[in-house]
């Protein structure tokens, strides 16, 4: 029993982890890039959950058809709020840009609730429902695709910045923005690319996650906020530490709400990702991939 | 100060010039004699404008004016709420005396919460702040020998020379002094030492600290007064709410807190004013438009809340692009214009 127990927190925690990891990996792609620090990652997750939703319920479209459809206007969003909004943003104080971005967390928000409305949805199936027999434990299907899909998508992220000539001057962007000025490379460009795969990465963690829980609806948003946790334990400006971040509290979540809820009566689960995030900052604020370049005096 | 010039001695008083000073009494006058004729729905309105001044004003000291960005102030006036009213009920004291203390209270815990701010800056102090601010729900849900859990605690009525002040006439007399003497004391703290110290810090970290400012110290004062602040406006809140539970304060208050500074003016008094009554007074109006447009379109007040959501949601972008200094600067403009004939 007890290790059953275990085996399934793992798997739980591991599924939701891999999901964090995805929207941390689009998070820390922004801060990279531009050192934005945007607040309404969540919010591009629920425009990609619910797009996608719209698509293949209402328009009766094939998933991938969805999912293409999805990627393009996700894209798109992503460039037309990095040009109107971010940009003549651009070397303002830290708190206009973290306003900038609470804003359109709300606006976006707003948008979704007038047209979808607040109820929840319930999402396709577009995973088997059958479970599959990992030893004792049985694991939705939907757990192990949306795995693979992380682990594919990180995979072929992490190809595209070390092989590709795009991927290549948004790191070169990213590491000095003046010297990639100097050598030809749009970083006006960059930024909106960044925002752009940013916006593509979290709706494909919406997908997952509606996928994954069969309805999709406001609290979604949620999981914009459970990023600070991820990126400030993996490392600010670490991609890999966005990834080993992103599991590490989704076991730390899975554990506390399996072990610790029952003792107090719920919420730890909730609340354990913040303690974790005051501890790093008190104790080791580069996280454990980041660069030591922290702001102090 | 009688030795110092005309000209500094001018930029120092408190009111600018004698037009500002009787403009400022005769809006003072019109405010405090509302009570007498203003219905009670507007009372409330007027006593929760009163209410997120003080909250506004406690933000702005630290955001505004020291530079140290917080998503903690709905935890802060949390924090006041709840030890004002456990005082009240354990010790039997009245709450009128519970209010200062509770101020007292959320400035010992704030900071505690600020100590990071010794290490961290920008928008690692706005995430510990966020953090912060679940913990703290947290402790509110589940600390129920305090808090009372998600059930909640009444609010025993404060009293004044055998008055219970518990309705929105009474309390606006209560909320309204403690808005001034804050606000006055708020506008004097920057004409002093200290409060040039929080501008010098914000401006210029380091060279604030190679001219002899303590950073730490000063940084430590900002948390503790603006956690004051938040903390009376939370005990406040409660009289107001007479009820309150752990979702009195949600995430959203602290970030309408952090727009009404925005949108009033960082950095500034006034602004913080307008911020508060602008942020308070909109909701009002547009719950007041859905209604009058309800008969014509009458899908429109379902959609209510989110509609809040974005029109609240596009005016922090609009001001941030086009007016970063806030309401605060456009009334400027309009003052210098109205001089200037």
């Amino acid at each position: 029993m007890d290790a059953t127990f275990l085996l399934q927190l793992v798997i739980n925690g591991l599924v939701v982890g891999s999901i964090y990891a995805l929207v941390a990996t689009g998070f820390v792609i922004i801060f990279k890039s531009s050192s934005a620090l945007n607040l309404a990652q969540g919010e591009f997750l629920m425009v990609g959950a619910y797009i996608s939703l719209h698509l293949m319920v209402s328009h009766k479209a094939p998933f991938l058809v969805a999912f293409l459809g999805t990627m393009i206007f996700s894209a798109l969003l992503g460039f037309l709020i990095e040009r109107v909004m971010l940009r003549p943003l651009l070397d303002s104080p830290v708190i206009s840009v973290i306003m900038v971005t609470l804003g359109l967390a709300s606006v976006l928000k707003a948008l979704l609730q007038m047209i979808f409305g607040s109820d929840t949805l319930p999402f396709p199936e577009i995973f088997p429902t059958v479970p599959v027999q990992i030893g004792p434990v049985p694991v939705s299907q939907g757990y192990l695709y949306s795995v693979a899909c992380v682990t594919i998508l990180l995979a072929a992220l992490s190809l595209f910045f070390k092989h590709t000539r795009t991927g290549l001057a948004m790191r070169a962007t990213a590491s000095n923005r003046q010297t990639a000025l100097s050598m030809g490379i749009s970083v006006k460009r960059m930024f909106a690319l960044s925002w752009g795969i940013a916006a593509m990465v979290s709706a494909i963690g919406g997908i997952l996650l509606g996928a994954i829980r069969g309805g999709i609806d406001m609290s979604l948003a949620h999981m914009g906020l459970k990023v600070l946790p991820v990126v400030i334990l993996g490392g600010m400006d670490s991609i890999a530490g966005a990834v080993l971040g992103g599991l590490v509290i989704g076991l730390l979540e899975s554990f506390c709400g399996g072990y610790l809820d029952p003792l107090v009566g719920g919420g730890v689960k909730e609340v354990a990702p913040y303690i974790a995030l005051v501890l790093i900052l008190m104790f080791h604020p580069s996280g454990l991939l980041g660069s030591k370049r922290i702001e102090r005096m | 100060m009688n030795t110092l010039p005309p000209q500094i001695r001018a930029d120092m008083a408190l009111f600018k010039s004698t037009a500002e000073r009787w403009a400022s009494i005769a809006f003072l006058a019109c405010l405090l004699t509302m009570p007498l004729y203003a219905s009670s729905y507007l009372l409330d309105v007027v006593n929760r404008i009163g209410i997120f001044v003080i909250a506004a004003l406690g933000l702005n000291i630290l955001t505004g004016f020291t530079g140290l960005i917080s998503l903690g102030n709905a935890a802060f006036m949390a924090i006041g709420a709840f030890g004002a009213t456990w005082l009240a009920t354990r010790t039997g004291l009245n709450f009128i005396f519970c209010i200062p203390l509770a101020g007292l209270i959320t400035a010992g815990l704030g900071m505690v919460v600020g100590i990071p701010s010794l290490r961290l800056r920008g928008l690692y102090l706005a995430m510990a702040t966020l953090a912060a601010h679940f913990i703290v729900e947290f402790l509110t849900v589940h600390w129920e020998s305090v808090t009372g859990g998600v059930s909640g605690r009444s609010v025993p009525p404060p009293s004044l020379a055998g008055i219970t002040l518990d309705d929105d006439r009474t309390l606006f007399y209560l909320i309204y002094t403690l808005v001034v003497l804050l606000l006055l004391f708020a506008s004097n703290l920057f004409r002093s030492r200290v409060g040039r110290a929080f501008i010098a810090i914000r401006d210029q970290e380091m060279s604030a600290s190679v001219m002899g400012i303590n950073v730490f110290r000063y940084k430590l004062t900002s948390f503790g007064i603006s956690s004051f602040y938040a903390g009376v406006a939370g005990a406040l809140m409660a009289c107001q709410a007479k009820i309150i539970s752990s979702e009195t304060f949600p995430i959203s208050i602290a970030i309408d807190s952090l727009a009404m500074i925005i949108i009033g003016g960082l950095g500034s008094i006034i602004g913080s004013i307008f911020g508060a009554v602008f942020l308070t007074v909109l909701p009002e109006l547009l719950r007041g438009a859905t209604t009058a447009l309800s008969g014509s379109f009458p899908a429109l007040t379902g959609k209510l809340a989110a509609l809040k959501d974005l029109i609240f949601g596009m005016l922090i972008i609009c001001f941030l692009i086009f007016e970063p200094h806030g309401l605060a600067a456009i009334w400027k403009r309009i003052k210098r214009m109205l001089a200037g004939g």
